[in-house]
């Protein structure tokens, strides 16, 4: 479970909150999407997640952590992050990679043990990156890469999973069985926040939808109801239209050509 | 890590310390050595091997071991291949500090480490607060350039700190500028010896931090590193042993940038491997370049720098085309 509450960001020389007293809420048990055009804040609601951003007013909790005060690495047996961007400086075997996921539950000394190379490599074969895991991470594509780093992520264990744009580099089936396995994830009880630009895609996994504009929410609830075009159109400041996907019956957004 | 590479590492190690205490003006045995080690043997070879090799190969040991260690420590903070403490102004400010800490007559073999550490702690700072001002996020090319200057500057406070020196302390220090370990001793290397162990073994703690800090800093934190403290203890531990090695043996260069390099192709890619890989291997690498100074141009020695450099330049050049 996380709950944002009237949290405000301000970056260091920015003229405006970069969050401006946002408020939501992701449940355990399904995907919560957080959307928003570029610059609404998406990706400072990550960032705060992890402490990596403080918070000037309001509050950010994982769970049972305030993240304002948790000890971090207990935090990170809760709550793990796929960030936007990540690139090895120095390639590890992904194998070594997908174990770092692992480092949370171990202090300074104490050793990995088979315990955890058998999470890492149940992780790995659950996001479908079992057979790369003797590869280098420079030598992976930037699909299978992806994949990698969700099995990091999952390796980590925890309860909570944050996303940032977890579609990138994916072709339509890895993209659809990522979606699915977070689908899956979160049926078992997890808790899923995503951070995405493709509001299509979330619209047919997520069963809610946070949407962002200017560091406030704007919209929030099922799909249904953050997926129309008198909701969308203002935020997007650009002319659309809502139908309905004639073959799954979800909403998707069809932006125009310019009037 | 299979054991058979840690093997082959040591082995390299003591090939380098048997060359180190064998060669010489009056070249010694490899029986006779060991023999003279362990006191036994020829009174002249005991006196020899113990009393001036086995200083300069402990001295020499040392500065390789800190430096590789500090060199693949900052390189994974860092996130940068090219990051070593002689290039990045480290050295050359603990060289500031321990200047000045002779200058005002503080040449205590226990205090020397630590004005050098002062020096080189203030060196990282500025050198960090240049980088970010130049380019925000800090760019690999951008934080060289930064060393690269206050390198220069450190250099220039030297000059003027010694401007009004003999000619006999010029000398000296020009001499120490370049690296050496022609002046080791036991009273000396003792303390070094503790700084670098205390060092090392604190860097090698915090060498989970550093594999997640390698990844960046917002995959770090979310692998449950507080950043900036982490970075900022990785930073200074690295300056400490830079600081060691410099109070010690002078200005020796290129050794961090080279040897990390050599232990991850060798297939060490944890920190925590690398960082005690990088100092056996640091420790071979100069004490093998301190055998090089003072055998190729006998009677007369090169300065140790000299010789890492014209080892790592070369180095340099190839890392910094695969970087760019």
């Amino acid at each position: 479970m996380i709950t944002i509450a009237n949290a405000v960001v301000r970056y260091r020389g920015a003229p405006v909150n970069a969050l401006d007293g946002a408020s939501f809420e992701a449940q355990p048990g399904c995907i919560t999407a957080v959307v928003g055009p570029n610059g609404s804040g998406k990706s400072t609601v990550v960032r705060a997640l992890i402490g990596q951003v403080a918070l000037a007013a309001g509050s950010a909790r994982v769970g049972a952590f305030d993240v304002a005060t948790a000890d971090r690495r207990a935090m990170a047996r809760t709550l793990a992050v796929v960030t936007q961007r990540e690139e090895p400086t120095f390639p590890l075997a992904a194998r070594e990679y997908v174990m770092l996921g692992r480092y949370p539950h171990h202090g300074a000394w104490s050793a990995l043990g088979p315990a955890d190379t058998a999470v890492a490599e149940a992780a790995a074969a659950r996001a479908g990156a079992a057979e790369l895991m003797d590869r280098r991470t420079d030598e992976l594509s930037g699909g299978e890469w992806q994949r990698v780093r969700l099995a990091r992520a999952l390796a980590q264990g925890g309860e909570v999973l944050v996303l940032d744009e977890p579609g990138t580099f994916l072709d339509v089936a890895h993209e659809m069985a990522a979606f699915g396995l977070l689908e899956e994830l979160a049926r078992e009880g997890r808790t899923i926040l995503l951070v995405s630009h493709q509001l299509n895609l979330v619209a047919r996994f997520a069963a809610h939808i946070v949407l962002l504009h200017r560091g406030r929410v704007a919209a929030a609830g099922a799909p249904a109801d953050v997926m129309r075009g008198d909701v969308l159109e203002p935020v997007y400041e650009w002319p659309l239209v809502v139908a309905r996907d004639p073959a799954v019956g979800a909403p998707v957004l069809i932006p125009l050509k310019r009037r | 890590m299979t054991n058979a590479r840690w093997w082959l590492l040591l082995a390299v190690l003591a090939v380098a310390c048997v060359a180190g205490l064998a060669i010489g003006p009056v070249p010694i045995g490899v029986v006779d050595v060991l023999r003279a080690l362990t006191g036994s043997g020829d009174a002249q070879a005991v006196a020899i091997v113990r009393d001036l090799r086995l200083t300069r190969v402990c001295l020499a040991a040392i500065t390789g071991a800190g430096l590789g260690m500090s060199g693949a420590a900052l390189q994974g903070t860092l996130r940068n291949a090219l990051a070593e403490p002689y290039l990045l102004g480290v050295s050359g400010g603990a060289a500031v500090g321990a200047v000045l800490a002779v200058v005002a007559g503080l040449t205590a073999a226990v205090a020397l480490p630590v004005a050098a550490f002062s020096g080189a702690a203030a060196a990282v700072a500025l050198v960090l607060v240049i980088a970010r001002v130049a380019s925000g996020r800090a760019d690999p090319r951008v934080l060289l350039m930064a060393g690269v200057v206050v390198g220069a500057f450190a250099n220039a406070a030297i000059m003027v700190l010694l401007a009004g020196a003999g000619e006999g302390t010029v000398r000296n220090a020009l001499w120490w500028m370049m690296g050496s370990v022609a002046g080791a001793e036991w009273a000396t290397i003792r303390w070094l010896a503790l700084y670098a162990i205390a060092a090392g073994i604190l860097l090698v703690a915090v060498a989970r931090d550093i594999d997640l800090l390698a990844l960046g800093e917002d995959a770090a934190a979310g692998l449950g590193v507080r950043v900036s403290n982490a970075t900022r203890r990785v930073f200074l531990l690295s300056a400490l042993l830079a600081a060691v090695t410099v109070a010690g043996a002078g200005l020796v260069g290129f050794v961090g940038l080279v040897v990390p390099a050599l232990a991850r192709a060798f297939g060490i890619r944890r920190a925590r491997e690398l960082l005690v890989a990088s100092a056996v291997l640091g420790a071979a690498l100069v004490v093998g370049a301190d055998v090089v100074a003072r055998t190729v141009r006998a009677p007369a020695e090169l300065p140790l720098g000299a010789v890492t450099a014209l080892i790592g330049v070369p180095f340099f050049l190839v890392r910094l085309r695969r970087a760019a």
